[in-house]
């Protein structure tokens, strides 16, 4: 064995050790919990679901067909939605596209008073209480929310709360670009 | 007032550390008595002043100050005292401390048993200890000080995280700690053994019983961790290749494979460069552990905060220690000359190749885990590694160990001669074949991987038989009581912890084979049947505990006619936090569980429930436990309780002869 060649081999243990630690490096500017969904560009699920408001009143996919909108799963018990809220109902004010909530995982009682305490930016909320609806959508963690464009089809998949920024970085573009 | 003294104490220990991490090495250099005869001195202050700030933190839970925020975050008033001592470390920060105690207490351990190492070798241990140390202080100070205020006060508490409101959490992370950190002493021991170039069968002697130390906690504590997921998530798993599981588990590997290596070098002078390795890896593999777990890069069900901040700090410490212990490697080891040659077929070559097969296995469950960042780090796209991988890659590893295990103490140092050992091991050999074809029939289904993990528990088992059976056996030289009692400590741990490896199989082989998973939908007065058991759900009631509202579920167990027992299966739900917590119910027994937990509720009465018969899972711990046993006994061997009373007699050292060697 040339005494190069031993002296590598030494030095192998290291080489490997910096390799490792630049992916460490890279990895710690990476968001582990950014999925992308694998809805994205698929149609949306099929759903039938009773309004929170009104238990006589059935929503169903084809019902939102021919508009953007985006659809906001919240639940009374979910503490990042009541930081979410205000951006939402901010965003309802202006009317661009109607939002529908998906009530997750919650009571009526429930769902209705926190809509009365801190407003109500959704055209309606969806009642999803054993919350088959939100495996559909594959909803791990409230809140999310979908942006369907007018043939019912996912463009765009927030997991955790919308922020102004996306708001106005991404998903007004966005809806933009599928609304001309 | 009181976490300002312990912030105080953390400062101050810094200074220290500085003093710890540079004199002494440098006076071990250059020869000066003075600055060495400082390590000790300073490794017991650091420990003091640690000691100090810990106990600031924990009155400061006992006091219930949520003008702290750790303690704000982490508790409420409400919290039962034993949960506001856990508490501690129930986040990121007091986790940090924790870690820093414990090392603390490692290097305070070093500098009380060390009388009978040289003066050198005494600095230079402590010295690379102080630096550790110095990099944990400097990252608690700097980005995760749990003394923190919160102006003006919470009038309470956010509560301790519900899942580690558990008995099993109270122990469990300072085991677990006491395990990885203890394995910076054998890290220090080699640091200084390349320092001061003399890598020689008297510092392996000195290693091994800090490594068997280290090693033993680790074992309890991974699995006390594997035992808590089980009765806590409520899944009824207990292993799920989870990152921070990974993260214990690959120091635990590397640990393993250099207590044999250490013996190796102790008694053969050989192995010397690879047992200094492992000594780094299994460090820097608990270090790169504290970084992943610490640092947000993965996620897992343990998940934490993460703070980029934190994890560049962390990534910084890693790569000096770690590239600085593995250049001084390669710088000094070339030098090092090798041990005793031995055969292609001796007890060596056999230790080697399961060295070799622990370190492969510990470098897969590092691939595995660091692979998903790896991909998104090259633009590949998100994926995650889940189980199926490790089983697959586990199993074709794990199986030639396991043989070797059988094979390895019976073989001959240097030279082994294979026909007399399988003249001497054939009867285990056809015992071990009998068990596996008859156990899975019994057990009511033939599969193939069953049959290996019997095949090879039961090999083990019979090897260790006969191994101890050729040393006890009544005849020339002594009866067999005598013989028995006669027997090395040593070795009779070996023997243990080889045997709860076989338990441990067993239990591994059975549950994965036979258990059985029924997840339905019950009213009040449905019935289950699952494995020889049938449940019978009665309905559910309510009430409240110190901190938290629950529903308990009653459940009739029947076999056959007759009812056995009744469970109750709970849903928590703590006041401060609205996270809802399973507490299954458990009916153990030697040849398995019945584990039953409350899933959701569907109606006003009735619940999807989760019915599981879990066959042998209590021998996954047993197993664990002899293991640990082992090293315990291995501990008590005689030699080390000599050598103390050698250095405590008197201080004449075994320096002459470790230097003169």
């Amino acid at each position: 064995m040339s005494p190069l060649f031993k002296s590598l081999r030494f030095l192998l243990p290291l080489f490997i050790f910096f390799a490792i630690a630049g992916f460490l490096l890279k990895g710690l500017w990476l968001d582990p919990r950014e999925i992308p969904s694998p809805l994205i560009d698929k149609p949306a699920p099929e759903f039938r679901l009773q309004s929170l408001e009104d238990p006589a009143r059935q929503i169903d996919r084809k019902d939102m067909l021919g508009k953007v909108w985006l659809l906001n799963a919240w639940a009374s018990w979910c503490v990042a939605c009541r930081e979410e809220h205000p951006v939402l109902v901010e965003f309802a004010r202006s009317s661009a596209i109607p939002i529908v909530g998906l009530n997750y995982k919650d009571t009526r009682v429930d769902g209705m008073r926190w809509l009365a305490q801190f407003g109500n930016p959704y055209v309606t909320s969806l009642f999803d209480e054993a919350g088959r609806v939100g495996i559909d959508f594959g909803v791990y963690a409230v809140p999310e929310t979908f942006l369907i464009d007018k043939q019912g089809v996912v463009r765009f998949k927030q997991i955790g709360p919308v922020t102004p920024e996306l708001l106005h970085e991404k998903i007004l573009p966005l809806i933009q670009r599928l609304n001309a | 007032m009181i976490p300002e003294i312990g912030n105080f104490a953390l400062m101050v220990a810094t200074a220290v550390a500085v003093v710890l991490g540079t004199l002494p090495i440098i006076g071990a250099a250059r020869g000066n008595v003075r600055w060495m005869e400082l390590a000790r001195p300073a490794a017991r202050v650091l420990f003091l002043l640690v000691v100090v700030a810990s106990s600031c933190l924990v009155a400061s839970f006992l006091h219930d100050d949520f003008s702290d925020v750790y303690v704000a975050n982490n508790s409420t008033h409400a919290l039962p005292l034993p949960y506001k001592l856990a508490a501690f470390w129930g986040g990121h920060e007091g986790s940090m401390l924790l870690w820093l105690q414990i090392l603390s207490f490692w290097i305070f351990a070093v500098s009380i048993f060390s009388a009978h190492l040289p003066r050198e070798m005494v600095a230079r241990i402590l010295g690379v200890m102080g630096l550790v140390a110095l990099g944990f202080l400097l990252f608690i100070i700097l980005t995760s000080d749990p003394f923190d205020r919160l102006l003006p006060a919470a009038a309470e508490g956010n509560d301790l995280n519900p899942l580690l409101q558990d008995p099993g959490m109270v122990v469990h992370p300072p085991m677990l700690y006491m395990g990885y950190v203890g394995f910076s002493v054998a890290f220090a021991f080699a640091i200084a053994a390349l320092l001061g170039g003399n890598l020689d069968a008297t510092w392996a002697r000195w290693s091994r019983p800090w490594t068997t130390v280290a090693w033993t906690f680790l074992t309890i504590g991974i699995c006390m961790g594997g035992a808590w997921a089980y009765y806590t998530l409520g899944w009824g798993g207990w292993w799920f290749w989870d990152p921070v599981e990974n993260a214990s588990f690959m120091p635990w590997l590397a640990g393993t494979a250099l207590m044999h290596s250490l013996a190796v070098t102790e008694k053969r002078g050989g192995f010397k460069v690879w047992t200094v390795l492992l000594a780094i890896f299994a460090f820097s593999l608990s270090l790169l552990g504290t970084f992943l777990v610490r640092s947000g890069v993965l996620t897992s069900v343990h998940a934490f905060a993460s703070d980029p901040r934190r994890g560049v700090f962390i990534l910084l410490f890693l790569a000096t220690v770690i590239g600085g212990s593995l250049a001084l490697f390669a710088w000094r080891a070339p030098k090092v000359g090798l041990g005793e040659r031995f055969e292609m077929i001796s007890r060596e070559s056999m230790l080697l190749t399961n060295n070799v097969l622990f370190l492969a296995a510990a470098a897969c469950v590092l691939l595995g885990t660091l692979y998903p960042l790896i991909l998104d780090a090259l633009g590949l796209g998100k994926i995650s590694v889940g189980p199926p991988y490790f089983d697959t890659v586990f199993v074709p590893l794990m199986a030639p160990a396991l043989f070797l295990m059988g094979l390895g103490p019976l073989a001959r140092w240097r030279k082994a001669n294979l026909p007399e050992i399988a003249a001497r091991l054939k009867w285990a050999f056809a015992v071990s074949v009998i068990c596996a074809v008859v156990v899975p029939l019994v057990e009511g289904r033939w599969s193939p991987l069953v049959a290996l993990g019997i095949l090879l528990a039961a090999w083990i088992f019979g090897t260790s038989v006969v191994n101890l059976w050729s040393r006890v056996r009544p005849g020339a030289g002594g009866e067999l009581r005598a013989k028995l009692a006669a027997l090395p400590r040593g070795y009779v741990g070996m023997l243990v912890a080889h045997v709860g490896v076989a338990v441990f199989v067993v239990g591994v082989t059975l549950v994965k084979g036979y258990e059985v998973e029924k997840d339905v939908r019950m009213d009040v007065g449905d019935t289950v049947a699952v494995g020889p058991y049938t449940a019978k759900f009665d309905g559910t009631t309510e009430g409240e505990g110190p901190n938290y509202a629950y529903l308990r579920g009653q459940f009739e167990i029947l076999k056959g006619e007759h009812l056995v027992r009744t469970m109750h299966p709970e849903k928590h739900q703590f006041n401060a936090r609205n996270e809802p917590m399973t507490d299954a119910a458990i009916a153990p027994g030697i040849t398995g569980d019945l584990y039953i937990s409350l899933g959701e509720a569907v109606s006003q009465t009735a619940w999807v429930v989760r019915v599981y018969y879990k066959p042998f899972i209590d021998w996954i711990w047993c197993g664990c436990l002899l293991m640990a046993a082992g090293g315990v006994l291995a501990l008590s061997d005689r030699r080390y309780r000599l050598a103390q009373r050698r250095a405590t007699s008197s201080d004449v050292t075994e320096a002459g002869a470790a230097s003169g060697a």
